[in-house]
């Protein structure tokens, strides 16, 4: 896959979800996760799917990634409907044990490239090797490629989750709250990685938060959704932010927008730890 | 009114300050000495080592064991240490006991490797079919609890006196154990690196051999673990029963037969092979393997 240069007039957006549905089986019952969501992605694009917990973002995200089959609707990628996981989509997961344990970074950022391959080609093990380490330098881990993932700190393995998921060049990256595990300094400085990545070499992304600030900083468009089932509330610009608007006038009237069509008036106060903290 | 019920506990406003971060070199040359470990004492390195410690009180056993038996002054009853030791040891020499280990163990091997055959097919089956995870269930419930030896009649019936019946008996004490553990292992790997692996395009194929097995190994090692001891126990007790019938004996015949001639000295060295071959598969092959994978990798400490 080539990477567009982002000035050329896209008709078509790369991922369209059409009235999704999700329902999920618990010990109680069928729940229903997410209803008659729509929303359509453009290459390029850092869309957040941003709401509380029971919102169904996550589910929405796995849904994307093929693990799990909308009751209704259509998710389309690229004109083609999304039946299985694929490796034109790489999830970027929460959890620190995505890494397989028993192979070392290198080992890690290789093995889906070898298995595979890139867009849908074979790649040799030379060139899968030559690609790793690549992408380990531009996320700062290559003196640790050898290094066995329990040796690493949370936000070492995170990176190297991004390395992965990148040096695979997917169609679209899934990053189901990819720092939510990490400590606050850490998710910062991660975040700002991220950034500097999309800006050395562009590519779509659907990320999953929870985190108002963060929604705001790392996306250029945000759907957010309501919970219980979860359903569109609104769809938000925010390229406008970076990192370093965090404690604008603008940026802090556009928090608390958002803070009011997911909590209601009443909710302004509601104490969450992930709310947006006033900055100087 | 308590005066401390009106008490305010206003803490002062002191002044800030900042510190500019010093170099390492610069703190070394401002001569503000790090205070180095102390190192440990002899005797203190000495307690560290875990095998010394261990091998300490082996020779505080031999001692006793060795004073026990000149108490009592019996040789057929109890030969002491040494008298085994010489046993031992000329047995070795004389190339009589690894005779008996030589059988014992290339039986062992046989039905060992059938016993571990036999559950990767059944833990196969359990992962990939409804009906093959029931029956996992049901016939481990039923049979891992199944002494071996209690098969061996019925064996000797079905097999002949031979080694069939060993090697089925062998196979019967390793394979519950192993895919239970094995099974065990499949189910507890994380989803996120399942759903890693689909995300990939893994095949049903590639899925059991890049991510399920490594990431159940210590669940299978600890199971082929737990195989080998049940076996080698299996085969010495079959062998002390039944130990003419394979024609030529192993070491539980060689035990059996020392006892009917009242080469006492000779039982105990036979026991003491047990233990020793016991020991050393557990310490070097298992530990070693277990080193260079789980251990490695952290998933074990």
């Amino acid at each position: 896959m080539n990477v567009l240069p982002f000035q050329v007039v896209q008709n078509e957006p790369l991922l369209r979800a059409r009235g999704v549905t999700i329902d999920y089986q618990s010990e109680r019952g069928t729940v229903r996760a997410t209803q008659d969501v729509s929303f359509d992605v453009w290459r390029g694009d850092r869309f957040v799917l941003l709401g509380p917990s029971g919102c169904g973002k996550s589910t929405l995200l796995k849904a994307v990634g093929g693990f799990i089959a909308p009751r209704a609707g259509s998710l389309q990628l690229d004109d083609k409907p999304i039946l299985a996981p694929g490796p034109d989509r790489i999830v970027v997961f929460q959890e620190f044990d995505q890494l397989p344990p028993w192979k070392t970074v290198k080992q890690n950022v290789m093995f889906p490239l070898l298995a595979g391959g890139l867009g849908g080609k074979k790649i040799g093990r030379k060139e899968a090797e030559a690609r790793a380490m690549d992408w380990l330098a531009r996320v700062g881990l290559a003196p640790f490629a050898d290094a066995y993932p329990h040796t690493l700190s949370g936000g070492m393995k995170a990176r190297v989750a991004i390395a992965r998921a990148l040096a695979m060049q997917p169609e679209i990256l899934l990053m189901d709250e990819p720092f939510a595990a990490l400590d606050a300094l850490t998710r910062r400085r991660m975040q700002e990685e991220l950034q500097g990545l999309w800006e050395a070499s562009p590519f779509t992304m659907l990320f999953v938060t929870h985190s108002i600030e963060e929604a705001l900083v790392v996306g250029n468009r945000i759907l957010l959704l309501s919970p219980h089932p979860g359903r569109v509330r609104a769809e938000i610009n925010s390229h406008q932010f970076g990192l370093h608007s965090a404690g604008g006038t603008e940026f802090q009237a556009t928090a608390s927008r958002i803070h009011h069509l997911l909590f209601g008036e009443g909710g302004a106060v509601e104490h969450d730890e992930h709310a947006v903290a006033v900055q100087s | 009114m308590s005066a401390g019920a009106n008490l305010k506990w206003e803490p002062p406003v002191r002044p800030e300050y900042e510190v500019p971060l010093a170099s390492p070199q610069a703190v070394a040359a401002a001569g503000i000495a790090v205070p180095a470990a102390r190192p440990l004492g002899t005797i203190e390195r000495l307690g560290q080592l875990a095998w010394l410690r261990k091998t300490i009180l082996l020779a505080l056993i031999a001692v006793l064991w060795e004073a026990m038996a000149r108490w009592t002054d019996n040789d057929l009853l109890l030969p002491g240490f040494l008298q085994t030791a010489k046993a031992l040891v000329e047995g070795t020499l004389s190339g009589e006991l690894p005779r008996y280990i030589g059988v014992s163990l290339w039986v062992l091997l046989q039905g060992y490797l059938a016993g571990v055959a036999g559950a990767f097919l059944l833990t196969t089956l359990a992962i990939s079919t409804r009906t093959g995870r029931d029956l996992l269930e049901t016939l481990t419930a039923m049979f891992n609890p199944l002494p071996a030896i209690a098969l061996l009649p019925v064996a000797l019936l079905w097999f002949g006196l031979g080694k069939g019946s060993l090697v089925f008996v062998l196979m019967h004490s390793v394979m519950w154990p192993l895919a239970l553990n094995t099974y065990a292992g499949f189910r507890s790997v994380p989803e996120t690196l399942r759903m890693a692996g689909r995300n990939y395009g893994l095949g049903k194929v590639r899925m059991v051999t890049d991510i399920l097995v490594p990431a159940a190994l210590p669940a299978i090692l600890s199971g082929l673990k737990i195989g080998w001891a049940f076996a080698w126990r299996t085969l010495i007790a079959a062998e002390l029963v039944f130990g003419t019938t394979s024609g030529k004996g192993g070491l539980g015949w060689y035990i059996f037969q020392s006892r009917n001639e009242l080469f006492t000295d000779k039982v105990f060295a036979g026991l003491g092979a047990v233990i020793l071959i016991g020991l050393l598969f557990e310490n070097v092959v298992f530990q070693q393997v277990e080193r260079l994978t789980v251990r490695r990798w952290g998933m074990q400490r």
